[in-house]
Parts: C-alpha cells; sequence; structure tokens
C-alpha cells in the first residue's frame, strides 16, 4: 500500500459528490481515475467523509472487477481468452506477452509499466485473436505481431 | 392496525396487513424452514429455503420477504416447494465440508436439520470447494469459512443490531467471502468482540473457542441467569457441562438486552472455573507478615467470630466497619447489613456505591426525594433527544449504547454527547460538547440559562409540579453562554444549540454516569441534571428523565438492600425511630441509632486506629480506591482483616482469615439493574473445591456470633427483606421468572413500575437547587502539568480480578496503557508504546503510552484494571462534602517518557 497519499484530490472529488452514501461507485471510480487505483488510505478518506463503513466500502470495491486496490502499470495489455480467439492461437499470443513482459495474467511489472489481463470476450470474434493496449485494438494478432506492438510502446 | 386473511395449508389466519407470508405462518404454528432470515431485522432473501407456493403465483416465493394479501393461498409443505428447498440444499452442501461428526455446532445447525429434515445426505453437484484457512486470529472465536454458506446473517447482526459495521460480503462469485476490510484480522477492524455474529450463525462457520471439544451440544444443560459485569443487567444462558461454563448465549426473548451482550458477557465467563479460585479458608499464622495456611471452615470461622467478638467487647461495636458487595446478590448484602446492624451493632456499613454513585443517592434524593434510574432502559430508543454527558455508554454500559445507536439510527433522535474525551458514542452524535474537566456544573447551568432566558422552558410544569423556581433563576443568571464558554472551552453557539435542541424536543433523556459523579461537586452536578430535567418537563413521562448508568451488576440492589451507613433496605432513614422500631422487631434486638461511617471514611479511621477490625466482602479498596498506599497503610494497621472473595485480590492479600465465596454462578439469588429491575440469579454449577455461598457464610458466621440465622434459602430472605422495604413488597421469587419487576412494587398485586415520578415525587414537590460552578480539588500546574482522568475500556472490568482471568479479555487487552494527545506526546517526545512513567504527589506509576485524540491536549487517561499500574496510587482522595464520593477523575500528574 503507497504511503504519504495527496487527499487533496479526492477532497474535490467528495466535494463533488456531497459525501452522499449513494454516490459511493462514481467517487470510487473518479478516485480511481485520479489515483490510478484506490489505496486504503483513500477508501480510509471516503469511510470518514462519507460516513459508509469500511466494510462497505470494501464489499463494493472487491465486487466490482473495476476497482483495482494494488497499483496498477501505465499501459494496460489485455488478451481476449474467448472461444473464437482461443481457437486461433490467443494462447500462444499470451504466453508471448507473458515472456515479453516476465509477468503472468494479473500482475503489473515490477517499474509498474504494464499490466497484464485476460479478458472472457470483447465481442469482436471476427478479429481474433484481439488485443487492447490502453484501450486500443488489434485484431488477428500473432506470437510476433504482438512483439510489435509490446516493442512500440 | 388493519387485518388481512388468508389461508396457509388449509387453515384460515387473520394477521396484520404489512406481515410476511413467514411471520404468518410462525403466529400459526407453522414452521417454515429458514436460513438467512433472522426476526425483526429485514430479510435479506439469499438462501431459497423458505420458498413457499401461492395459489395464482407462477413460480414459488421467499416467504420471509413476501407480504400477505387478502384471500391469499399458501401452501408451504408441497413436493413442489420440497424439491425446491431440497435444491437449495444441495447446492450449499455443494461446498460445504461434510464433517458434522468432528462439528461443534452438530445438534444445533440449521442446515443440519434442514438436511435431516429433507433427506438430503448427499450433493449431486460435484466441482470445485474452498480450502480456506482456519481464523483464529482473535483471542474470543475461530472463523472457518469453508462452513460459511453465505446467508449473510453475522453481517446483518453486525451492521443492524450492533452497529459495529466491521465485516461484510466481500469479493465476486464463487470467492464471496465475509471479511473486514482489507481482509485485515478483525482485531484492525472495528469489531468490538461482541459475539452478535457467532450468535446468529446458523452453521458452524463461527465457534466460541472455549466451547471447542469441551462437550456436543446436547450435553449442555442451559441455565438462565443474568450477567455479572455491568448495571445493565443482560439475561443469559450459561451452557453447562460437568460443572464447567461451555458457553454463554442470550435469549431474543430476554427483557432486557433482547439477545445483544458485548464481549464481556459473551466471552468473559471463564474467570468462574478460573483454577486461581480460592477453594479453602485460609488463616494467616505468625502475625501480620505470617503466611496463609489452608483451613477447616469451623476453625476459620470460629476464629473470624471471636476476634469479632473480642474487639467489639474491648472497643465498642463502632470499631468494627463492614463492607458488602455490588457482586454479590441483593439477599446476601441485604443478610450482611443485617449482620454489621443486628449481630456486630454498628450502622458501619458501606460498598463500593460510595465510589461510582453516592453523589447521585444524595442529589437525586434531594432533587426528586428517590435515587434511582428514573426511566427504563428499553424506553431510550423512543427518545427525541438524548443528552449524554460524563458517560462512555459504549464501552461501560454497551448495551445501553445499542437502545441510544437505536434511537439516533432508527428513531432519528437527536443525540448531544458532553465529554472531555472523544468517545465513540460522539461518531453518532448530532452535537458534541467537549467541555474542560470538572466545568460540567458551568455546561450545565449555561443550558438552563439559555433554556430560561429564551422562554424554552415547560412553564406549566414548574408551576405544578416543582418548588424552588424564582431561586434557580436567581441563582443561574451570570451564567449565560459567553461566561460558560470561558469556562468550559465549549464555544456558546454550541452551548445554546445544546440547549435548544433539549428543551423543544418533546421526550428528552438525560444519561449520565462516573463522569458526572466522581467529582468533588460530583452531588452539584447531579443537581444541575435535576434542574434541567425538572425545568423542561422531563420527568414522569416514557423516554425521558434522568438515568444515572450504574455500575455493578447489583449496585443499586446493594443500595436497595440498605448497604450504607444511613439507610436501612429501602432507603429508610436509620435515624427514624418508627422504622428502626420495625426492624428492631422483626430482627428482635435493638439497633444503633446515628448513621455509620462512609467507605472512605472507614479507610481514614482505620489508619486513625479508631477502625480496628473490618470485615470486606466482594471489594479490592488496595485497587478501587483513589490514593491506594493510604488504604494499605489503613489496612495494615487493622487489628483483624477479614476479606470474603472468590479469588486472593490485593486486599485479600492483607487480611489476616480469607474465606472463600462463590460466583454468581453457584448460587441462587437476585440482583437489581440500573432500571430497577429485580432478576433471578440460578445456580448453574456446584460451589469450586470448598467454598460455600456468600450467603451461607454471612448466616452461619452470625449464628456462632450469638444471633442465629437460620434461612432454607435466598427465596426465604427474600421474603423477609419484601415484609420489611416497602419499595419491594411485592418482590417474591414466584413473581420473577421472565420479566423480573421493577421496585417500586409494593405488593403482591403491583406489576412494578416501569418509570417514576408519574404524578408525584416521592418528596411530592421536584425541588431546584441554586448550584455555583467550584473548581476541582487539585488543578495542573507547574511542577504537574496534565489532569489525570480515570476509567474503564470495554475489555476489561474494575480491578480487573476477574476480567483479567478471562483469556479471551486479557488476550486482546493485556496491559495498562495511558491515552496521551498527539499534540502533547510529541511535546514529551514519546511515541505510541513507549514506556511512560505518571506521576503525581501521591504516587507513580509505568505503563505503555497510547497516542490518541481522543483524548484532549493537557488530559491523559488510564484505567484502574491493573495492579502492575494502579492509577489509584495516583488519584486525589479529597471527598464530595455530602456524598462523600472521592474526585477520581481529575488530579493532576507529570508524565516522563522512560529512558
Amino acid at each position: 500500500m503507497a504511503e504519504n497519499v495527496d487527499l487533496s484530490i479526492l477532497a474535490q472529488i467528495l466535494e463533488k459528490y456531497e459525501s452522499q452514501s449513494g454516490n459511493l461507485i462514481a467517487i470510487l471510480q473518479e478516485a480511481q481515475e485520479a489515483y490510478g487505483y484506490l489505496p486504503g488510505e483513500v477508501l480510509t478518506h471516503i469511510r470518514r467523509e462519507t460516513k459508509i463503513p469500511l466494510s462497505r466500502i470494501y464489499g463494493v470495491v472487491t465486487f466490482y472487477a473495476q476497482f483495482y486496490l494494488t497499483p496498477r502499470g501505465r499501459n494496460t495489455v489485455r488478451v481476449c481468452r474467448g472461444t473464437a480467439c482461443h481457437v486461433r492461437g490467443a494462447k500462444s499470443v499470451l504466453r508471448t506477452v507473458e515472456h515479453f513482459l516476465g509477468i503472468t495474467e494479473g500482475e503489473t511489472t515490477a517499474d509498474y509499466e504494464f499490466t497484464l489481463e485476460t479478458v472472457a470476450c470483447l465481442g469482436a470474434c471476427a478479429m481474433g485473436p484481439v488485443v487492447v493496449m490502453n484501450g486500443r485494438y488489434f485484431g488477428k494478432m500473432t506470437a510476433a505481431g504482438v512483439e510489435t506492438v509490446l516493442t512500440a510502446l | 392496525m388493519a387485518r388481512v386473511s388468508l389461508t396457509i395449508d388449509g387453515n384460515r389466519l387473520e394477521v396484520d396487513a404489512g406481515a410476511t407470508i413467514l411471520q404468518a405462518a410462525k403466529g400459526a404454528g407453522i414452521e417454515i424452514p429458514h436460513l438467512c432470515y433472522l426476526e425483526s431485522l429485514p430479510p435479506s432473501s439469499a438462501c431459497r429455503l423458505c420458498v413457499v407456493e401461492v395459489e395464482g403465483a407462477r413460480n414459488l416465493v421467499a416467504s420471509c420477504s413476501y407480504p400477505v394479501v387478502t384471500d391469499m393461498v399458501v401452501r408451504t409443505n408441497t413436493e413442489r416447494v420440497a424439491k425446491a428447498r431440497r435444491l437449495a440444499l444441495e447446492l450449499l452442501l455443494s461446498d460445504h465440508p461434510f464433517d458434522c461428526m468432528t462439528c461443534e455446532k452438530s445438534g444445533a445447525c440449521d442446515l443440519e436439520r434442514y438436511a435431516y429434515e429433507l433427506g438430503v445426505s448427499t450433493t449431486r453437484f460435484q466441482g470445485e470447494k474452498h480450502a480456506y484457512p482456519i481464523d483464529e486470529t482473535n483471542p474470543f472465536f475461530v472463523r472457518d469459512y469453508n462452513k460459511c454458506i453465505l446467508c449473510g446473517r453475522c453481517v446483518t447482526a453486525c451492521n443492524e443490531v450492533q452497529f459495529v459495521e466491521a465485516i461484510d460480503l466481500t469479493h465476486r462469485g464463487f470467492n464471496t467471502r465475509v471479511a473486514a476490510p482489507f481482509d485485515r484480522p478483525l482485531q484492525e477492524s472495528t469489531c468490538i468482540f461482541c459475539g452478535q455474529c457467532v450468535a446468529v450463525c446458523p452453521v458452524g462457520a463461527l465457534t466460541e473457542k472455549l466451547r471447542r471439544f469441551k462437550g456436543r451440544e446436547w450435553e449442555l444443560r442451559k441455565v438462565a441467569t443474568v450477567c455479572p459485569y455491568c448495571g445493565v443487567g443482560c439475561n443469559i444462558e450459561l451452557s453447562v457441562k460437568d460443572d464447567r461454563i461451555i458457553k454463554v448465549t442470550s435469549p431474543a426473548t430476554g427483557v432486557v438486552n433482547e439477545g445483544r451482550l458485548c464481549v464481556k458477557g459473551k466471552f468473559g465467563f471463564d474467570y468462574v472455573n478460573s483454577p486461581d479460585r480460592l477453594t479453602t479458608p485460609l488463616i494467616r499464622e505468625g502475625g501480620k507478615d505470617g503466611r496463609f495456611r489452608e483451613a477447616s471452615w469451623e476453625e476459620a470461622l470460629d476464629v473470624v467470630a471471636s476476634r469479632l467478638r473480642q474487639i467489639k467487647e474491648e472497643s465498642g461495636p463502632d470499631s468494627l466497619a463492614v463492607t458488602t458487595s455490588a457482586k454479590c446478590t441483593n439477599e446476601e448484602n441485604y443478610l450482611l447489613q443485617k449482620f454489621a446492624r443486628a449481630v456486630l451493632g454498628t450502622n458501619n456499613v458501606d460498598h463500593c456505591a460510595r465510589l461510582c454513585h453516592a453523589s447521585t443517592v444524595t442529589g437525586l434524593g434531594m432533587a426528586f426525594g428517590s435515587a434511582a434510574m428514573t426511566n427504563s432502559i428499553g424506553e431510550i430508543r423512543y427518545a427525541d433527544c438524548i443528552f449524554i454527558i460524563g458517560s462512555n455508554t459504549s464501552e461501560n454500559h454497551p448495551v445501553i449504547a445499542l437502545e441510544v445507536k437505536e434511537a439516533v439510527r432508527r428513531g432519528g433522535a437527536k443525540l448531544i454527547v458532553a465529554d472531555p474525551r472523544k468517545i465513540e458514542m460522539v461518531e453518532f452524535a448530532d452535537l458534541w460538547l467537549r467541555q474542560k474537566p470538572g466545568t460540567d456544573v458551568a455546561l450545565i447551568n449555561g443550558m438552563v440559562n439559555v433554556i430560561i432566558s429564551e422562554n424554552l422552558y415547560d412553564a406549566e410544569f414548574v408551576q405544578r409540579r416543582t418548588e424552588g423556581f424564582e431561586q434557580l433563576k436567581e441563582g443561574i443568571k451570570d451564567y449565560h453562554p459567553s461566561y460558560v464558554a470561558q469556562i468550559t472551552g465549549v464555544p456558546a453557539d454550541d452551548l445554546c444549540k445544546a440547549a435548544r435542541t433539549y428543551a423543544r424536543s418533546p421526550r428528552a433523556s438525560i444519561l449520565y454516569a462516573m463522569g458526572i459523579t466522581q467529582h468533588v461537586a460530583g452531588t452539584d452536578n447531579v443537581l444541575a441534571l435535576a434542574n434541567l430535567a425538572l425545568l423542561t418537563g422531563n420527568l414522569g413521562k416514557e423516554s425521558s428523565g434522568v438515568n444515572p448508568l450504574r455500575g455493578q451488576n447489583n449496585v443499586q440492589g446493594a443500595c436497595d438492600m440498605g448497604a450504607l451507613p444511613n439507610f436501612l433496605p429501602g432507603y429508610q432513614l436509620v435515624v427514624d425511630k418508627d422504622v428502626r422500631g420495625r426492624f428492631e422487631e422483626a430482627w428482635q434486638t435493638p439497633l444503633p441509632d446515628q448513621p455509620g461511617l462512609t467507605l472512605m471514611e472507614m479507610m481514614h479511621e482505620a489508619e486513625a486506629g479508631e477502625i480496628k477490625g473490618m470485615y470486606i466482602m466482594g471489594e479490592d479498596p488496595v485497587l478501587s480506591h483513589p490514593n491506594s498506599a493510604r488504604v494499605v497503610k489503613g489496612l495494615k494497621n487493622l487489628d483483624f482483616l477479614v476479606v470474603q472473595d472468590i479469588f486472593l485480590s490485593e486486599t485479600a492479600k492483607l487480611a489476616d482469615v480469607v474465606l472463600p465465596g462463590v460466583s454468581f454462578a453457584e448460587k441462587d439469588g437476585t440482583f437489581t439493574n440500573t432500571e430497577r429491575r429485580i432478576q433471578r440469579v440460578r445456580k448453574a454449577i456446584e460451589p469450586i473445591g470448598e467454598s460455600r455461598a456468600d450467603w451461607l457464610i454471612i448466616s452461619e458466621l452470625a449464628s456462632k456470633l450469638g444471633h442465629p440465622m437460620r434461612y432454607e434459602g435466598p427465596e426465604v430472605i427474600m421474603d423477609e427483606i419484601a415484609s420489611l422495604t416497602p419499595i419491594y413488597g411485592g418482590v417474591h421469587y414466584d413473581r420473577l421468572n421472565g420479566r423480573g419487576l421493577q421496585w417500586p412494587c409494593r405488593d403482591r398485586q403491583d406489576l412494578g413500575t416501569r418509570y417514576l415520578h408519574k404524578d408525584q415525587f416521592p418528596r411530592g414537590l421536584g425541588k431546584f437547587h441554586p448550584i455555583g460552578y467550584q473548581e476541582p480539588s487539585e488543578l495542573p500546574d507547574d511542577e504537574y502539568p496534565f489532569i489525570l482522568s480515570t476509567g474503564r475500556v470495554l475489555f476489561h472490568w474494575h480491578g480487573g480480578t476477574i476480567s483479567r482471568r478471562s483469556t479471551g479479555l486479557t488476550g486482546i487487552y493485556p496491559e495498562a496503557k495511558v491515552e496521551i494527545n498527539p499534540q502533547d506526546a510529541e511535546v514529551l517526545r514519546c511515541s505510541d508504546g513507549d514506556l511512560v512513567q505518571v506521576v503525581s504527589r501521591r504516587g507513580k506509576v509505568i505503563a505503555k503510552a497510547m497516542v490518541t485524540d481522543r483524548s484532549p491536549q493537557g488530559v491523559v487517561f488510564m484505567t484502574f484494571h491493573f495492579r502492575e499500574a494502579a492509577a489509584n496510587l495516583l488519584t486525589v482522595d479529597t471527598l464530595d462534602p455530602v456524598a462523600k464520593i472521592p474526585e477520581f477523575k481529575i488530579c493532576s500528574v507529570q508524565i516522563n517518557k522512560c529512558s
């Protein structure tokens, strides 16, 4: 857990949402946007200001896949493992990415450059195997192709 | 309320509109299986076991959340319903261990029971199973989440019953589990270990540590009794096997606490079976410095009788003194004061109420004519405004704090907290007044001033029910908010806001405790609060009043029983000849006619050599009295000291003879709780070793001294009490099952009194007392710059004699701490956990610093639970002139960091 988080950004977010408990998810989303993830100190501060129990905040944060409790890499790489991508070789694409970055799915590189995730389906099966880098879609990926894209980043 | 008629399983019923099918069925004696539903709490509809068929509905419905409608036709036991329930059980069992043969819950497990009833012995769903490590990180209970069925009851109990909010359902899907924030141990969360989660868990996921491997559910015998810790008097059930208490539970039907407990009541019982218990009488041999040897009862009682007789003959009855015990039963307190008066012939009888609520007894006595909580615990939740002053309610009266939280969260009550420390109740407060220690009179006078000057008082009530209003008006005219702000440090605006909120609320209740009473101005503080309530007409009606929260389990009862130097049982004055005459006739002996010495005076007179013999039952003055070095000196100066206790306390170590009494679990009797409710205490196990019930010891000793006391049992003693004590006149054991009785209860027809002073005060009119603010007896100076305040914490009890012999309580709070404000800590260059020396004019102790903003700057706080760092070596023994209560809350100290 990172220390010395600058809570002034959070104060603005909380002000905007008037610290109302009905706005918890929106507050968490904006806080994550600002901090990159949700440090413990941020959650504790949200608890203090909104009076929502920390246990409930933690329950919400761990329920939604969109929230992260650990720092994220500057770049997010998502490899699709849906059925269509799988039969077209997503497995070897994933293996290549893991080898290239030196991490396995769900992990972040030690220099916080990359976070690697897999997804079940992106709805772009015609383009499979699909890899999404920082929101940009790359279709018909191969082991070699994905290395080129990663190097370019 | 509108009624709805419907048919369930062919039975035509009529129920209140708004009821659910499950509730309607229950009322008709039809039980519907359920795992997640908890009575009186909102349903979560998670387990799907309570599904039933409703004619016309396409799907089965969850009966716990489905409201009844007119002419609904419900079937709870069709094959379709059974099939759905079996499916739900199979799904639960697909990720649940089949280890019922070693599970502590077996026999009381709802999952096991429903599986049995529906014939589900296996599951068709073979898939991944969890293998969570078993969480044994806290000292009270084990969490085995492999057995958890995710019903969510524990979460509801934690959030909605205890308002603790320590746990919730976390993570997602198959990995969902109940956890504290960040999956950290409960100690790092807001958990207070009340055990409500354990109490509601339908399966074996949560188990009390002390009961593990000690017996199966069906081997346990349950005994209904009363918690031995604080004055709330929670209803508990002891589960017993082979003369050992295995666990404590509390029935939801309990009149005082409705199934809610705190950590001490739930987990603090193992002192009863502690190996340290005294098992035989002890006699000191070889003079004051000699050693104890074991003795027979015959020998020990002979020694006590002959020494007491000798002192009485040589120095007169008033050279003897007796302290009774607020831990013992009413019957025992009654007998011991009778022993003092009728057998020894002295009114020198007192007990620890002198140290906690003596100023309540005097103050409320002067204002109303009777001193006890005016209203009942169960009324607090309906108050419109609650004013807590000088009560750390959530730590010292945890279940009463739940009533307050209930009032705030559900009833929309306004909560005003006045306390120098940032106690937990502040979190629930609308307004927090952080007065400087010892300035309560000024604060309350300020509120009275605002209420009068803004014409917010109840003129009709003042005119009809009170006297002395003009004197009050004159007396408080200087206490305008800006002047009060100077004395108390409370901003004038906040003071006005508090006064207006309190005065404008239709039903406002004052709760107070030792923060008010333990001052040299203790009586004044109480009188000032009485003024406030009289002025606003907050007396003689529900959910209002002036409510002193009594400390010990039976301190109310000990006072009622006349364990006081100026009162015979039922607050009948010793000096009243007619009263004395009735007791003399009943006890068949002349009685002393002058009030005796109070507790602190006894100690001082012992030091002076005037008191030569003392009989102490179930008290530990060495730890509980202020300026304890002086107490030790006094006790050592006695010719003869007999201590009757269950442990060799610090005081017992100084005795000439020690008599082993028994704990609450080993005898029958009654306790009277803080709301004047007399409740039955029932024997659950045989006395440990050769120890004897305290009432038996006293009667045998009395007989040896030539005044036979032959009682078949406590029930007969209570009959005698009833015959001599008008407020207990209708109290008999056959009437005490279930809800008990609240005094005044004057005869067999009297159902007792829920709230006092309805039409009249015992003294006639309520009396206003104009009170001026006076400074505490010892204020900080250059040499001793800090104020020391003393009190208790949630996890311990008084001198620690019992709570420190509970493995759980000691495990979670093992040592003494000194609370220091962060700014003071910085100046002292000490941080959390550093050892500091606390020095007063009377003594010094060493304890660990706990840096916290709970204490204001310039004030440190310590408990008196730990003999190694006994706060009462430091405290001052200056007394309130009327009540003779010492000023425990304020003395001045210096703090030095230990190198």
